[in-house]
């Protein structure tokens, strides 16, 4: 498709987005996955961008990981949801974001299902109230922490340090952007830019310096999909998805992957380990794979944070190929030092892919 | 090479212009319930036989609206059940299977 046509699609998704005031709620897995990315959120939020930014101890998990494992039905997955939006409407908040992709999903379809069934509305206002005795306002803007970074991604280019650019050859990073299902797929006029073109995170890429790559399998699952994975006899329909995208995109030579879900770069960061393991094939150059970051990481990398702060040591798949190529200084036998200098240790190095 | 108990498979192609299902229809014409399945995997995941030959509920609807023969999967269920107890669906896979075997001979 020629850009122009891309161009006047992306412009029939575009959703508002309020600059400020925002109620965040993390995700149950987010932080055992990458556990720096929702930090650095919050970080570049309050301390960078100056906005106000509140959370609470007191929110729980949305329920959608359960909903979507069928574990719970979906109105158990609503009371919860109220619960969340009465947290909201206590601290004074209209402008609800969810750090996960599959909660924003989950929040979406429940705001989606009320508007058709008010009376099913009604019943969970009144299982909320029968349960803990609160009340609650619908939010009145619905976001994901990635369409955040998305509306002030010029503003993080204009305090950059570094860009998304080759250092040696001073070309554009050519990178892979990867957007979890339940962001776009669900709800097209929900995403910036819909499901087949969603912008959000080749916007943040664009305005970074970097190349966005378009490859045949851009718009496939990453391969976890919930039970696909938890799953155990049907992870091997997991990782073949995952494995169909990293054929496809092998040929275009991608520098980095950025993904805006919990499942999506834990899944194509550990999976390349699992298929060099079976396989013997790697994705990245001279051994090494590609490596995957969440977009508050690459955000975090591009305000100058130490990689090691931002948590990139944990990733399956070495990072020290990518921060070369952008010219990122950083300490390699600092890598496994945590806070307070205390010893992460050395994981067991794979046999086929090449870490450090 | 590391066994993590599951393997990669290639995507495979079905031309539904010359796809053979008659199996299928004619199951769902007498277990209905065989058109409810959402292919979780719930039954794969529980079944005893699973580990040690490939049995997979799952697998045998799959087969049989791809056109496959079943026959050898069949042939590892021990009819033990434990499928139609977790199914989230509540189909009575078990039942489901002994029909398949009716419809086979």
């Amino acid at each position: 498709m020629i850009s122009q046509g891309k161009q006047k699609i992306w412009s029939d998704y575009q959703k508002e987005i309020p600059d400020d005031h925002w109620y965040y709620v993390r995700s149950c897995i987010r932080q055992n996955f990458f556990p720096a990315s929702e930090k650095m959120f919050t970080e570049i939020t309050k301390k960078v961008l100056h906005k106000d930014l509140y959370e609470t101890p007191h929110h729980t998990t949305c329920g959608g990981i359960a909903y979507h494992c069928d574990t719970i039905p979906q109105e158990t997955a609503m009371t919860i949801v109220a619960r969340q939006f009465a947290l909201m409407t206590e601290a004074g908040y209209e402008n609800y974001v969810p750090s996960c992709i599959t909660s924003f999903g989950n929040y979406a379809e429940i705001l989606e299902t009320w508007h058709e069934f008010p009376e099913l509305e009604a019943k969970i206002r009144e299982d909320l109230w029968k349960a803990c005795r609160r009340e609650f306002n619908k939010p009145k803007y619905l976001a994901h922490s990635s369409d955040l970074i998305f509306h002030w991604r010029n503003e993080i280019a204009a305090k950059a340090k570094h860009h998304l650019v080759n250092k040696e050859t001073g070309e554009p990073l050519k990178i892979v952007e990867h957007i979890g299902c339940h962001y776009a797929k669900m709800f097209p006029h929900k995403g910036v830019g819909g499901a087949e073109y969603p912008y959000v995170l080749a916007g943040m890429i664009d305005s970074w310096g970097g190349q966005v790559i378009d490859y045949p399998e851009r718009r496939h699952c990453c391969g976890y999909g919930f039970r696909q994975y938890h799953v155990k006899a049907n992870r091997s329909y997991s990782i073949s998805n995952t494995w169909k995208k990293f054929e496809s995109m092998e040929p275009y030579h991608p520098d980095a992957i950025i993904t805006n879900c919990p499942g999506c770069p834990y899944f194509l960061d550990r999976w390349q380990y699992v298929i060099a393991e079976q396989t013997g094939k790697t994705y990245g150059e001279n051994g090494f794979g590609i490596p995957v970051l969440t977009y508050e990481e690459l955000a975090g990398l591009v305000l100058g944070y130490n990689p090691w702060d931002l948590g990139l040591q944990l990733h399956q798949v070495a990072v020290e190929p990518l921060l070369d190529k952008i010219g990122i200084e950083y300490d390699p036998k600092a890598k496994y030092v945590g806070l307070n200098q205390e010893d992460l240790l050395r994981p067991e190095l794979p046999s086929s892919l090449k870490c450090f | 090479m590391t066994d993590f108990g599951f393997t990669l498979t290639k995507s495979s192609t079905i031309n539904f212009d010359s796809l053979d299902n008659h199996l299928y229809k004619r199951l769902c014409t007498i277990e209905p319930d065989a058109q409810i399945c959402m292919s979780c995997g719930s039954c794969s995941a529980t079944c005893t036989a699973a580990p040690f030959s490939g049995m997979s509920v799952r697998k045998v609807i799959l087969g049989l609206q791809r056109g496959q023969d079943v026959r050898p999967l069949l042939s590892n269920c021990m009819l033990c059940g434990k499928c139609t107890m977790v199914c989230p669906r509540a189909i009575n896979t078990r039942h489901l299977l002994l029909t398949l075997y009716r419809i086979y001979d």
